[in-house]
């Protein structure tokens, strides 16, 4: 080995010769990966904003172009905290109010829907009897519950809630009932021979046995409560991203509309997200039987 | 047991099924009894009911006629003293090896021992069968003869008087079948458990066997044959080949099965 001057370096040489051995971080293979994912999307989007700049930047076009939205608008997107109390509030607040809506009026349909769907899934009778039922009223429009809850009700906080309930329950009953009429009849056996009592029955074999399907009603659920409460809250004021748009269309502020839009749809594709990612996490292991 | 000689008792045993306002008659008359510590197989043509019997012996079906006595006691519902060894292993895929043993040990068991016992009754039992090795690994990552192995560990882990076993090596392949057979045998020296185990393989039958029982064919299958196997223990696969008690019995069960009960799919 080298003598003691030069030892110094030759460490810091041998450090950086041994880096390459660990495979590097990034390579090329997964830069090019990583822009395969990332250029067509955003080359489509951007052509997207040039159409839409050149078809609607000229006097007299019925919307803003995206450049006329991000001056317009400018105000909404740069202060989504702000809150002048009543509905003067900016984005962020709009969207917590909505979110909080959801939230509640999803848990209820999850837990209901989950109950419901296993009853269905379980008893025959039940099915026969309730089926029906569930197949007509999952046809009616999230809105058309919207006048009945208020009457109900006699206030929008409950019925917003409701209509979000009502909406999203309906696929979580139907995967429920399905994820659990195709529990194997090998753990139905298993649980027999070690005669598990009903409600153990239920939290050791059913549930993770059709969380799969239920997940996939979960996920349909969310996205169906999404798309309700924007239209709920359209009707019933308050603070609220429905009550937003349709504000900032009772004052022709379309370009706070266009940003409204978009955050309703990222929110949205979050959702689908959170809960697509929370199914993969918790039937981990279940899918590859 | 003063008077009651025998351990498991199946008297009259008979199963109809009514689908579609049509009933078959799957099996009828079957008189079997077993005594304490016996290894007993069935062995017949697939859809001949043998299966059936096991069921009708764990209580997961109900015979229309006849019964079940386990100690003198009535059979009526399935429970871990009729512990079951199912031929999918049937293990609960979300479930780790360890944590489906535990499934079990810790509902049967949770009266007679202690939560520390149960722990390490749980680790005994996957010792028994060599999966410790794998013990928190999910079913889907570990082959089908280790999964038949967590399967039986599941089974004898509810400390059973009878354990039942449906075709356990069926689904597996020559070598691993040979490889659990010899470890089954191995623990069955060790615990002596009453068995009743349901296959299609006639080596299998008479190397583990005290008694083969030959069903008939369907419909109405019964028993045609019971056949002991008077070969000593511990047996030893290589010896038994040139065995003539062995090469007899097989010979018995190939020609109960293949001339005087030829399967009726193939007689035809």
């Amino acid at each position: 080995m080298a003598a003691s001057p030069a030892a110094t370096l030759g460490t810091a040489r041998s450090e950086a010769a041994a880096k390459p051995a660990r495979a590097p971080l990034v390579t090329m293979a997964r830069i090019r990966g990583v822009l395969a994912r990332i250029v067509p999307p955003v080359v489509v989007l951007a052509l997207f904003l040039l159409f839409w700049e050149l078809a609607c930047n000229r006097p007299g076009a019925g919307l803003p172009a995206p450049s006329r939205v991000l001056t317009d608008a400018w105000d909404v997107i740069a202060n989504p905290f702000f809150d002048n109390g009543g509905t003067d509030k900016g984005l962020f607040w709009h969207i917590l109010a909505s979110l909080k809506r959801v939230a509640v009026g999803f848990a209820i349909a999850t837990v209901v829907g989950i109950l419901l769907g296993t009853l269905v899934g379980q008893s025959e009778w039940a099915m026969r009897g309730l089926d029906p039922i569930f197949q007509v009223l999952r046809t009616i429009p999230p809105l058309a519950w919207l006048p009945l809850s208020l009457a109900a009700f006699r206030d929008g906080q409950p019925s917003a809630i409701f209509v979000i309930f009502i909406t999203s329950v309906w696929p979580i009953i139907i995967n429920t009932a399905v994820g659990i009429r195709n529990i194997p009849q090998d753990y139905r056996n298993v649980a027999a021979v070690v005669r598990l009592n009903p409600i153990e029955f239920f939290w050791k074999i059913m549930l993770p046995s059709a969380a799969p399907y239920i997940f996939t009603g979960l996920r349909i659920g969310v996205g169906l409560s999404w798309l309700a409460i924007v239209a709920a809250e359209m009707l019933i004021g308050g603070v609220g991203i429905g009550f937003f748009i349709w504000d900032a269309w009772n004052s022709s502020h379309i370009s706070e509309i266009i940003v409204a839009l978009v955050y309703v749809g990222a929110i949205g594709f979050l959702l689908d997200r959170v809960v697509a990612g929370l199914g993969r996490l918790v039937t981990r292991g279940t899918s590859a039987a | 047991m003063t008077a009651s000689p025998a351990h498991l008792d199946l008297s009259q045993v008979g199963i109809s099924f009514t689908r579609g306002g049509r009933t078959s008659e799957v099996l009828r008359d079957v008189n079997l009894k077993i005594s304490k510590g016996e290894f007993v197989s069935i062995i017949g043509h697939s859809g001949c009911g043998k299966s059936t019997v096991l069921n009708i012996v764990a209580g997961l079906l109900k015979a229309s006629t006849g019964a079940v006595l386990l100690d003198g006691k009535e059979v009526s519902s399935p429970g871990p003293e009729r512990a079951v060894v199912f031929q999918n292993h049937s293990l609960l895929p979300w479930l780790t090896v360890r944590e489906n043993v535990a499934l079990a040990v810790d509902k049967v068991l949770a009266g007679k021992k202690s939560r520390a016992e149960r722990a390490a009754w749980i680790e005994h039992n996957l010792a028994l069968v060599n999966m410790m090795h794998a013990a928190d690994k999910r079913p889907h990552e570990i082959s089908g003869g280790m999964k038949q192995r967590v399967g039986i560990a599941r089974a004898l882990a509810m400390e059973p008087t009878v354990l039942l076993m449906d075709e356990p090596f069926g689904a597996l392949d020559a070598l691993t079948r040979a490889h659990l057979q010899d470890q089954l045998m191995e623990i069955q020296v060790r615990l002596r458990n009453t068995v009743i185990m349901i296959t299609h393989d006639v080596d299998e039958a008479v190397l583990l066997s005290d008694r083969i029982v030959m069903m008939t064919n369907g419909p109405a299958a019964t028993i045609g044959e019971i056949l002991p196997v008077p070969l000593a223990r511990p047996r030893k696969r290589l010896e038994l080949v040139e065995d003539p008690t062995y090469t007899h019995c097989r010979a018995e069960v190939l020609e109960f099965l293949y001339a005087r009960h030829a399967h009726p799919a193939v007689a035809a």
